[in-house]
């Protein structure tokens, strides 16, 4: 048992690298997804059809293509249009369509949960259009959608292992460095599991806190 | 589209399904056993079914299916490929599972065992006839999105070595020079397995409403 723990001891130096990558590489997709997500719910929900169909296009293949595919699609059709990037980018980029995908379905929800009366309280007040969207609709469908997108943050999370299939130097890749030198593949992936696991605990439990928060003014005394 | 590709990735439609299905099936009737151990009498049952759920849970699946091809064979357990995709995702969908039969169950109404139970059958019967009749049909949606998500996390079994339709797509990319193609190709037959799966459960809804009579 201590030879276990002597080992992860020595490891974690050569992992930590890894995490800092996939901390980044989550961090990015979200700030990219999240907004990206807005945009198609809002254009899902638009009056103008072809807004619908580029939404449509993009939520059903960022949501129906399993994220590996996603990332080796990228990963082999930008350079075929000619943009070359490194592999840190493409997975950020296809990350962030998965995000922008799923973040728009909470987002439509959100927007929809807004009761009427507010939109057209807003008009009565002479806040149209954008003014309106901006000060009323928006603030409203932003604390309603937080809870689920926090709760996708975590899962993006875990997904960025998926990068590792790209040479990503993420968490994944430092482990299987690690088993292949040490062939001590049981006991690195085990200390993988726990680091991954013992974050995620702690972000769902941020998401808990965050969905108390922001369910307060719902409670009554 | 190039038909010799999309030959070539169609052969691993087979253990796509295989891998899915099997794992499907196997999760489901462990999460049984799990969703029966959560709501056990007996304390030390329920936090540890409740802690299995939750570790199975927390940990991406990727990193599962490397646990078990890479580092079980250091306790001299040799798996196919197969083995350890089916064992990993059977292992991932039984947490994920029981938590869809737990809240199916939780939809029914206590007057539903109540009534049962005035009625003078046994808990046995009260739990085959009445309970789980109604709670699987709550819970078959849930199931079949669940098992959608679990065709698409298939995918990653091509990263240990099982030959289902990524990794056929990854093959023809290597040979032919047509990455783009070929992922196309393998995006298109995962969509289009997903959408014979939702109308399938669908139908299969449709049914079962009209058998259990609930609207």
């Amino acid at each position: 048992m201590m030879d276990v723990f002597s080992q992860w001891l020595e490891w974690f130096p050569n992992l930590l690298p890894g995490l800092i990558v996939s901390l980044q590489l989550t961090g990015l997709s979200l700030l990219f997804g999240f907004p990206f997500g807005l945009l198609l719910a809002v254009m899902a929900t638009a009056k103008f059809a072809p807004f619908q169909w580029i939404s449509f296009f993009f939520v059903e293949i960022g949501r129906g293509l399993p994220a590996l595919v996603l990332l080796y699609l990228m990963y082999f059709s930008l350079p075929d249009a000619g943009i070359i990037l490194n592999s840190f980018t493409t997975a950020v980029i296809a990350l962030s369509w998965n995000t922008g995908a799923y973040a728009s379905e909470y987002f439509r929800a959100g927007l929809a949960a807004v009761p009427l009366g507010q939109k057209e309280a807003a008009l009565t007040s002479g806040l149209r259009g954008w003014t309106g969207f901006r000060h009323i609709i928006l603030p409203q469908a932003l604390r309603i959608s937080t809870p689920p997108l926090a709760g996708l943050a975590v899962l993006i999370f875990q997904g960025s292992a998926l990068a590792f299939v790209i040479a990503v130097p993420e968490l994944m890749s430092k482990a299987s460095e690690i088993g292949s030198i040490t062939f001590e593949y049981l006991n690195v992936y085990v200390l993988t599991a726990v680091i991954y696991g013992s974050l995620t605990l702690v972000f769902l439990a941020l998401v808990r806190v965050l969905e108390w928060r922001l369910g307060r003014h719902l409670q009554r005394n | 589209m190039n038909p010799q590709l999309l030959s070539s990735i169609a052969q691993g439609i087979g253990l796509t399904l295989y891998v899915t299905g099997a794992s499907l099936l196997i999760g489901g009737l462990i999460g049984l056993v799990l969703v029966g151990a959560a709501r056990s009498p007996i304390g030390i049952i329920r936090t540890i079914a409740n802690v299995y759920i939750n570790v199975v849970r927390v940990i991406p699946p990727i990193t599962w299916l490397f646990l078990i091809y890479f580092g079980l064979p250091q306790f001299a357990l040799r798996l196919t490929t197969i083995q350890a995709a089916i064992i990993g995702f059977s292992i991932i969908a039984s947490a994920f599972m029981a938590e869809i039969y737990r809240s199916g169950l939780l939809s029914i109404p206590v007057g539903q065992r109540e009534a049962a139970h005035a009625l003078g059958l046994s808990s046995i019967t009260t739990v085959g006839h009445i309970i789980t009749p109604q709670a699987f049909r709550v819970a078959l949606p849930a199931i079949a999105t669940y098992g959608i998500g679990l065709l698409k996390d298939s995918a990653l079994a091509s990263t240990i070595g099982v030959r289902e339709i990524t990794y056929y797509a990854q093959q023809s990319a290597k040979q032919t020079n047509e990455g783009l193609q070929a992922f196309v190709v393998a995006g298109v037959l995962y969509i289009l397995i997903s959408l014979v799966v939702a109308l399938i459960s669908r139908r299969v809804d449709l049914t079962l409403r009209r058998k259990i009579g609930v609207a």
